[in-house]
C-alpha cells in the first residue's frame, strides 16, 4: 500500500488543452510507482478564470465538483481534499460541509490567506469537528512575499496549529522549494503538524533531518507536481535505517491515522 | 553500463553535507548500479584560484580511479588558467567544470571565448551547471545568478569543435538552447537529466521526442541531491534497454568520440 497525500488533477476549466493527458499520466505513473491512493485537490481553475492561489468561489466549487467526479470514476484510488478560499468565509464553511458529506476526506488550504489569520479559525475548528486533516501549502522559510500567492511560513502554520490542538495539519511539500531545514526546526515540537515529503526538491540531508526532527511517525509520503522526485525520496528512504514498520508508516500507515478511519480503503 | 556525469565531493558553502567523501559516492553508486562517475570538487566553485582544489580532488580520487574520474574546475578569471586546463588533460579528466556566474565572469566575454577555444584545441569538453540548488531555497548571501541559456549558445558558437555538457537544466532552458542552435551546433551539446521533470508534466519524455534521445545523459547531482532521482526518471520512461543504455552511457561515448 502506498498513499500519495499530495496529488493534483486538472480539469477542462484549467485552460490547458492537455489537461486530460496530464491526469492520465498521473494515474499511469502512479501504477508504475505502486501508488494505491492519490489524495488530491484541484486549485480552482488553475489560473484560467481566477488566480490559482486566490480562486473565486465559483472556481472553488467547480474544482471540487470535478474532483468528486474523478473520485467516482476512480473509486478506491482517487480521494479528495476540499479546496476553499478562506476570504469567502461562509462559502468556505458551506463547501467544506457539502464536500465532506459527499465523500471528501480532508481540507486543502493553499495561499489565499496567511495561516495565522483569524479567518482560518472557523475552518480549523470545522476540521476538528469533522475529524479531517488540513493540508496547508507552506513556503519553507518565506523571506518575502512572492507574487501570486499569500504563502504561509511554517511559523505561521505553527501558530494556527497551537491555537487548534485538536486539528491535524499537514505541512505541505517539504521539498517544494525554500529552506526545509528552517521549517523542520519550527514544526518539530508541534505534534499536530505532520510533514508531507512531496515537492520537486530532493536535497541530500532533507529526509535524514526530517526523521531526526519529527520521527518517521509524523512523515507522510507524497508527490505534488513531480512524481519522479516523490519516487526518488521513497527509494532513498528505503536505503536508510528505518525499520520495515517505520517504512510502512511513511508509505501508508501514518496517512491512515491522519485521515478519517476507513476513509482510505 | 551507467556513467553519472554530475557528482561532487567536498563541502558546500551554504548547507552542511554529511555525505561528501569518495567512499560515500562509491557506496551510493554500488547501491544504484552506477559504474562510473565524473566528480567535481564542490568547494572549488567559489575558490578564486581552483588549482589547490583540483589537486585535492585528484588526491582524493586516486584510490578510486577505476570508478571516479576527476573533473577539475577552471576559473577563466584566474591568471594562467591555461595551466589548470593542461593539468586536467594530464590527469585524463573527461571534462572541466566552469561556473561563470559563480566565478563572476561574464558568460559571453572575451575570456570565455578564449577558454572555449583552448578547450576545443585540446579536445577537452566543458561542463556547465545551470543551478546547484532550487532558487527558492538559496542562502541570502548565495546571490550568483543562474547560468543564462545565452551562455551555452554563445559557447557552442565560438568554436566548431567545442563540446559542452550542461547539468541541472530544466525543460525551458534546454529548449531555448537547442532550438537556438543549428542542428550541427546542437549535436555538440549534451544535457543531463537531473533537473528535468518527470510525470505528470512529463517534460523529459517530451524533450526526448522533440530534442532527441541522443542528447541526454545520466546525472544525479549527488551529494547535493538524492541520487535516486535520476534513476526514477528513467524508470518512469519505460524505455527499451537499448534506449536506456544510450542515456546511461552510449550517448556520452558517441559525444566524446566527436
Amino acid at each position: 500500500m502506498l498513499i500519495d497525500v499530495h496529488a493534483h488533477f486538472l480539469t477542462e476549466r484549467s485552460a490547458r488543452v492537455d489537461w486530460s493527458r496530464v491526469n492520465r499520466c498521473r494515474l499511469d505513473a502512479g501504477e508504475r510507482i505502486g501508488i494505491t491512493g492519490h489524495v488530491a485537490s484541484i486549485l480552482g481553475s488553475w489560473g484560467a478564470r481566477s488566480p490559482t492561489y486566490f480562486p473565486s468561489p465559483d472556481d472553488v466549487s467547480a474544482a471540487n465538483e470535478s474532483l468528486l467526479a474523478l473520485m467516482h470514476e476512480h473509486a478506491g484510488r482517487v480521494y479528495g481534499y476540499c479546496v476553499v478560499n478562506p476570504n469567502f468565509a461562509t462559502h468556505a464553511l458551506d463547501e467544506i460541509n457539502r464536500r465532506l458529506d459527499q465523500g471528501m476526506i480532508g481540507i486543502k488550504l493553499a495561499a489565499s490567506r496567511r495561516a495565522d489569520d483569524a479567518l482560518l479559525d472557523p475552518i480549523a475548528a470545522r476540521a476538528a469537528d469533522r475529524g479531517v486533516p488540513i493540508l496547508h501549502h507552506v513556503w519553507q522559510h518565506r523571506r518575502r512575499d512572492w507574487p501570486g500567492q499569500e504563502a504561509s511560513d511554517a511559523g505561521e502554520l505553527a501558530v494556527l496549529a497551537l491555537r487548534h490542538p485538536d486539528t491535524d495539519f499537514i505541512m505541505a511539500h517539504l521539498g517544494g522549494g525554500g529552506d526545509w531545514s528552517y521549517s523542520l526546526r519550527v514544526v518539530a515540537p508541534i505534534s499536530n503538524i505532520w510533514i508531507d515529503l512531496s515537492g520537486s526538491g530532493i536535497d541530500m540531508g532533507m529526509l535524514e533531518q526530517a526523521i531526526d526532527a519529527a520521527g518517521p511517525e509524523r512523515l507522510l509520503w507524497g508527490t505534488d507536481l513531480t512524481m519522479d522526485t516523490g519516487w526518488a525520496k521513497l527509494r532513498y528512504l528505503e536505503s536508510l535505517d528505518l525499520t520495515p514498520d517505520e517504512m510502512d508508516g511513511v508509505r501508508f500507515r501514518n496517512a491512515l491515522s491522519v485521515f478519517p478511519r476507513g476513509a482510505l480503503a | 553500463m551507467i556513467t553519472d556525469v554530475a557528482t561532487f565531493i567536498g563541502g558546500y558553502a551554504f548547507r552542511h553535507l554529511d555525505a561528501r567523501s569518495p567512499e560515500w559516492l562509491v557506496a551510493q553508486m554500488d547501491r544504484l548500479g552506477i559504474d562510473q562517475a565524473w566528480v567535481g570538487h564542490l568547494p572549488s566553485i567559489l575558490y578564486r584560484d581552483p588549482t589547490p582544489g583540483t589537486a585535492a580532488l585528484a588526491r582524493a580520487l586516486e584510490p578510486f580511479r577505476n570508478r571516479l574520474c576527476p573533473v577539475p574546475t577552471v576559473n577563466p578569471d584566474a591568471p594562467r588558467w591555461e595551466d589548470d586546463l593542461n593539468f586536467a588533460s594530464l590527469i585524463d579528466a573527461p571534462a572541466v567544470r566552469v561556473y561563470p556566474t559563480w566565478q563572476g565572469v561574464e558568460s559571453t566575454s572575451a575570456v570565455m571565448r578564449e577558454l572555449v577555444a583552448a578547450a576545443a584545441a585540446i579536445e577537452m569538453p566543458l561542463l556547465f551547471t545551470v543551478r546547484l540548488e532550487d532558487a527558492r531555497q538559496r542562502h541570502p548571501r548565495d546571490v550568483a545568478p543562474q547560468l543564462p541559456a545565452a551562455a551555452i549558445r554563445f559557447g557552442v558558437r565560438q568554436h566548431p569543435d567545442v563540446r559542452i555538457l550542461v547539468s541541472n537544466a530544466d525543460r525551458a532552458f534546454i529548449e531555448e538552447v537547442h532550438f537556438g542552435l543549428t542542428p550541427v551546433e546542437a549535436a555538440r551539446v549534451l544535457w543531463d537529466i537531473g533537473w528535468v521533470w518527470g510525470p505528470p508534466e512529463d517534460h523529459l519524455r517530451t524533450l526526448i521526442e522533440t530534442v532527441g534521445l541522443e542528447r541526454f545523459v545520466f546525472g544525479t547531482g549527488m551529494p547535493l541531491r538524492i541520487p535516486d532521482g535520476a534513476v526514477a526518471k528513467l524508470d518512469l520512461l519505460d524505455l527499451v534497454p537499448e534506449e536506456r543504455e544510450l542515456i546511461t552511457a552510449g550517448n556520452l561515448r558517441s559525444w566524446r568520440r566527436g
